[in-house]
């Protein structure tokens, strides 16, 4: 069975018209990870239905 | 007055001012030691003597008709490689961007220093497209650092640390979107501010992160740093984010000290994965300022893991188009970080957004009971070049992505943070003071009375002294 997220990559590649070299890929791949994981972090923050993003920051 | 290689931007536009001595001399000495010390320390990309000299013959001259010279007079300084210089390609660290035409004017933060009489004398170093905290950039070779040349500058604004540590400029100017001001002051010893987000105008200097970017001062002193700060203040309509707030000058307010003021220290995720050096530092300013009170800031590893999610995202969209056309004229580490990011599902970004708002109100009411929070600005001193990971609390992490642990959460936001050095051996660490909103002045006051109780002080490198 393939690893999805290798499965991710080659579609968003093909999809983002993004050229990606095969020695490239497992860097890629770790750095998505990575981002992944913050994401996920992130998101099991419960947030109520009506939180606004804060797309850019006023101070 | 003969060497100034150690001497504040304050002294010599005194001197200037008092005919001590001239533009001329001042600005020649910095063009000496930057020819002299560049080949080792590989902070200037690009040096603007002629502009520099004329600027520097026009301040001597000015004096001599007994013109008003400005609180900059003949100070010479240098830009992170960023920022638009007139008649240079703005590279921002890259192969790529240098193929664009050169800028048709400066950036305006060179044009308020320059109206206030300091002088350009070059651009700086970076990490490609400021994606980066170590100072390493592929095209350039790396910055290195003044108190070991072994070691890395930190990056991004890799040059603009290193200019001023290494005694070529007592001025520079950075950029800071996860900590790119505030790490390299950390690992070369001098002062750093970062600014809240929407004070200083970003227009004409390249982007990374939009919703992040800011620009700031590095100096060898915190006076150096408000004069610098003070003179770039003031609304721009050409950055969209810069607020319409007018000037707040900070000089005249940080020999008030920190009388009056409620400070704490960061404790939970800021002590998690320190060194002991940072820890140290951290002990040693929390000592000084009586501090007793320590507080957890809500969330703050969340917060850099959102910080770290819009950054990967906005900046692959600012650079989608060349990654797709100009793949390999990125550095391979900034390349795979970008084009991954270009992956990441919308509605992570989404939630990150809005867990930011979530964030800054909770960040806000801490506001409300203190006036300033003391945190380290790295987790250890500079590391090695080349050097590709270390270990933080007892997990074996990427140097390049992971330095900016305790920076991160609080840019995150907007924060305004004043950098100061505590000049440890053998190397230097810095640690954060952040303020409230608006409140640069707060931060200032407080790294001022550490450096006149010598707690803080940006040590003079071996070799330049």
């Amino acid at each position: 069975m393939s690893d999805p997220l290798d499965d991710l990559i080659d579609a968003a590649a093909r999809t983002l018209d993004l050229p990606i070299e095969p020695a490239c890929k497992a860097a890629v791949k770790t750095n998505l990870k990575v981002t992944l994981d913050h994401g996920a972090h992130v998101a099991a923050f419960k947030l109520p239905d009506h939180a606004e993003p804060a797309p850019v920051f006023v101070a | 007055m003969t060497d100034l290689t150690w001497t504040s931007a304050n002294a010599i536009a005194y001197a200037v001012h008092d005919g001590q001595v001239s533009a001329h001399d001042v600005v020649a000495g910095s063009l000496a030691r930057i020819a002299g010390q560049n080949k080792v320390l590989n902070a200037f990309t690009a040096v603007t003597e002629e502009r520099a000299l004329k600027r520097a013959a026009a301040i001597d001259a000015a004096r001599k008709n007994g013109e008003r010279l400005g609180p900059l007079a003949g100070v010479p300084f240098a830009v992170k490689n960023l920022f638009d210089v007139a008649r240079l390609a703005t590279r921002a660290g890259s192969k790529i961007n240098r193929d664009n035409p050169p800028a048709t004017q400066d950036s305006p933060l060179i044009t308020r220093l320059e109206a206030s009489g300091a002088v350009l004398v070059g651009a700086l170093n970076m990490g490609e497209y400021a994606y980066d905290f170590t100072g390493e950039n592929v095209h350039d070779g790396p910055a290195r650092n003044p108190h070991d040349t072994a070691r890395m500058t930190g990056g991004s604004s890799s040059g603009s640390a290193g200019a001023v540590a290494g005694g070529l400029v007592p001025l520079s100017l950075g950029s800071d979107t996860n900590g790119s001001i505030r790490v390299p002051a950390s690992f070369c010893g001098i002062f750093g501010l970062k600014p809240t987000y929407g004070r200083l105008t970003r227009a004409r200097s390249f982007p990374f992160v939009g919703s992040l970017d800011h620009l700031g001062p590095f100096a060898r002193s915190v006076y150096d740093l408000a004069l610098a700060y003070d003179a770039m203040q003031g609304y721009d309509p050409e950055d969209p984010v810069c607020v319409n707030r007018a000037a707040e000058p900070t000089a005249s307010l940080i020999g008030n000290g920190p009388d009056g003021l409620t400070i704490a220290v960061a404790g939970g995720y800021f002590r998690k994965g320190a060194f002991p050096e940072a820890l140290t530092a951290v002990e040693r300013v929390v000592t000084a300022l009586g501090v007793t009170r320590e507080i957890e800031i809500p969330e703050a590893e969340r917060a850099r893991s959102a910080a770290y999610v819009i950054t990967a995202t906005e900046g692959a969209a600012l650079h989608l188009e060349r990654l797709r056309t100009r793949a390999d004229d990125f550095d391979p580490a900034v390349r795979d970080r970008l084009i991954a990011g270009a992956m990441v599902p919308a509605t992570l970004v989404d939630q990150a957004q809005k867990f930011r708002r979530w964030y800054r109100a909770h960040m806000l009411e801490l506001f409300k009971h203190v006036d300033a929070i003391i945190a380290p600005s790295t987790p250890c001193t500079a590391p090695l070049i080349g050097q590709q990971n270390f270990v933080l609390d007892g997990v074996e992490m990427p140097v390049r992505p992971n330095m900016g642990l305790y920076t991160q959460p609080i840019s995150f936001i907007g924060l305004p943070v004043a950098a100061v050095p505590i000049p440890l051996p053998p190397l230097p660490i810095g640690v954060q003071i952040i303020a409230a909103p608006w409140r640069e002045d707060v931060a200032l006051r407080i790294a001022h009375a550490l450096e006149r109780s010598g707690v803080a002080a940006a040590p003079r490198p071996r070799e330049s002294a």
